[in-house]
């Protein structure tokens, strides 16, 4: 393989991931790979699977994803701010009920992780970070020797996560990268509703590169349906405006100072 | 997921041996005891007794900083903090401070109350030139003087809001950190006053950091000292997640060499080498201190503190600790 498409953070966005998927299908990827979170945030979350399944899409277990498999208490995503768990709570609920035993038994059964070959580089798919499912690797609150190190210790030239919901790429020390290749499921806190998607290529000329694509999808349905579904209000703002206003807490100053909240 | 790390104790039963020994998993968090125990303020619940006379440690030149973060490198620290004292008595701290955001994130630990201007403006650029965040943790008590002072001080309520003030008028966003003295059953009252208070002073977007008050040094004659059963037993580390213990991920540089974590500092048992490296031993966690950071978690970084709640899987924000990829 040389080109495949990562991406994440799905949170029941089955309109952007449609978007994503045909466009990752048209640009000619050798494989396709989610890094898990199918669930939470929006409406449907079956709506997911069934294009997981058509564009052969290889999953991994997001936090979300081993809660709602095996009916857990909570998202796992460790908020404290009593806001940010009551809205987190009332996505959770929402998600459990509303998933299939099926598809349930799917997200149960999903791996943590899954090394693959990209031209001659070993690369490590995740959800959060290497060591944890639900470890928030932001861009301004990790060395560079601490991404280093935790690649060098699983011997893997590229890392790529999600979980955070903001996608970005640091190159390390020989040749190594850490990438974290964004989420389809809301927008990331800049007020532009398109959500992201990644790239990872490697050539003999350019060696490893990351592209994040943009997805521009109907976000005004996803509102409507959010609506029709008494999802929070709180939500569907984020949706229409691209500003995050809820789980705040976890953002580090210079990701908060880039939103609006 | 949890505890598997965790070794039971030693086969000798006294007290002492039975505290559960804790392994350092990796050095996500590098604190340095920049200001040594002087601050410019006694507050009464201080859990290392500062002051501006008690010079039991002293402060760390930018040199030495330098050198730990240097030293820190191949060991992949993660973040740096900073801590007091009041950091901002030390006058290297603004170079240590634009140093360290050359090699990772920092935050430093503040009682807000001898901020200058020149100051902030330094460090404002210094981080709009790195990658990484500049954190300023503010520490105010209560959301009024009635409820702050008779901890911190006369006055000190008035004068940390203008640090806070001068905080925001450079574009950082302090996160608030306060020591519980209340009962833990009004924290959603205290937590809204507080939030209704900043937002008044200016701070429309405020963060806030709940600790738990630690039953050592000054706080111990203000309410009383650890019970001798308040002691984590090997038995609950029985499927605890290892990784809320600050010993299990941190690490932090004083005068005197590299101690298990920035609550125990004074115990002797708590320094553990001169280097870094020496450093990564695992640790008893015996102290009545250590039960308070089991029942709580996560004291000492940025994130707020809430006791984890019964019937969620424990997997807490920062770390590691057991291997996911060896779990499938």
């Amino acid at each position: 393989m040389n080109r495949i498409a990562c991406l994440g953070g799905i949170y029941s966005n089955y309109l952007a991931l449609e978007v994503a998927l045909r466009d990752a299908r048209r640009r000619g990827v050798d494989a396709i790979y989610c890094l898990g979170d199918m669930g939470a945030f929006g409406p449907h979350p079956d709506r997911v699977f069934p294009l997981l399944n058509e564009y052969n899409v290889v999953c991994l277990q997001g936090n979300y994803d081993d809660s709602i498999g095996n009916a857990l208490d909570n998202c796992q995503c460790g908020y404290t701010d009593p806001r940010d768990n009551y809205f987190a709570q009332l996505s959770y609920d929402y998600t459990l009920a509303h998933t299939s035993e099926c598809n349930r038994r799917l997200l149960r059964d999903l791996p943590r992780s899954l090394r693959v070959e990209l031209g001659p580089l070993r690369v490590l798919l995740c959800h959060g970070s290497p060591r944890k499912v639900n470890e928030f690797v932001w861009e301004s609150t990790s060395s560079t020797h601490f991404l280093d190190v935790l690649a060098r210790q699983r011997g893997v030239d590229v890392v790529a996560c999600t979980h955070t919901g903001i996608k970005w790429h640091r190159p390390l020390g020989e040749g190594r990268h850490w990438v974290n290749v964004g989420a389809l499921g809301r927008p990331e806190n800049d007020g532009s509703t398109d959500v992201w998607y990644s790239l990872l290529e490697y050539s003999a000329a350019d060696g490893f590169r990351a592209e994040f694509v943009p997805v521009t999808y109907n976000y005004e349905r996803l509102a409507q349906e959010m609506r029709e579904q008494s999802l929070p209000e709180e939500f569907v703002e984020t949706i229409l405006t691209g500003w995050w206003t809820t789980c705040l807490e976890i953002l580090p100053a210079m990701e908060r100072r880039r939103g609006k909240y | 997921m949890s505890g598997a790390n965790v070794s039971g104790p030693n086969s000798n039963r006294s007290e002492e041996s039975a505290a559960p020994l804790v392994p350092l998993s990796h050095l996500d968090e590098l604190w340095f005891q920049v200001a040594g125990t002087r601050c410019n303020l006694t507050c009464n619940h201080c859990f290392i007794s500062c002051s501006p006379h008690n010079d039991s440690f002293g402060f760390l030149s930018l040199d030495e900083v330098a050198r730990r973060l240097e030293e820190s490198v191949p060991l992949g620290v993660k973040e740096y903090y900073f801590t007091g004292g009041e950091p901002f008595l030390n006058l290297e701290m603004v170079d240590i401070l634009v140093l360290t955001l050359r090699y990772g994130p920092a935050t430093v630990l503040t009682n807000g109350t001898v901020l200058k201007d020149a100051w902030l403006e330094r460090l404002a650029s210094a981080e709009t030139e790195s990658p990484y965040s500049l954190e300023m943790r503010v520490s105010i008590d209560g959301f009024s003087p009635e409820t702050n002072d008779p901890i911190r001080g006369e006055g000190t309520f008035d004068r940390a809001m203008r640090g806070v003030h001068m905080l925001v008028r450079y574009g950082f966003l302090p996160i608030i950190t306060a020591a519980r003295t209340w009962p833990i059953e009004r924290d959603r009252e205290v937590i809204e006053s507080f939030v209704r208070v900043l937002r008044s002073a200016g701070y429309d977007r405020p963060r806030l950091k709940i600790l738990p008050t630690l039953q050592i040094g000054a706080e111990e004659c203000r309410t009383r000292g650890y019970q001798p059963d308040e002691r984590i037993t090997p038995e609950m580390m029985n499927g605890y997640d290892v990784s809320q213990l600050v010993c299990e991920h941190s690490r932090i540089v004083t005068d005197r060499g590299v101690h298990v974590c920035p609550i125990l500092i004074e115990s002797p048992d708590s320094l553990l080498g001169a280097t870094l490296e020496e450093s990564q031993v695992p640790f008893g966690v015996r102290h009545g201190a250590c039960f308070t950071c089991y029942q709580f978690g996560a004291l000492c970084s940025n994130y707020s503190t809430t006791p984890p709640s019964p019937g969620s899987r424990q997997i807490a924000h920062g770390g590691n600790r057991s291997h996911e990829e060896s779990r499938r």
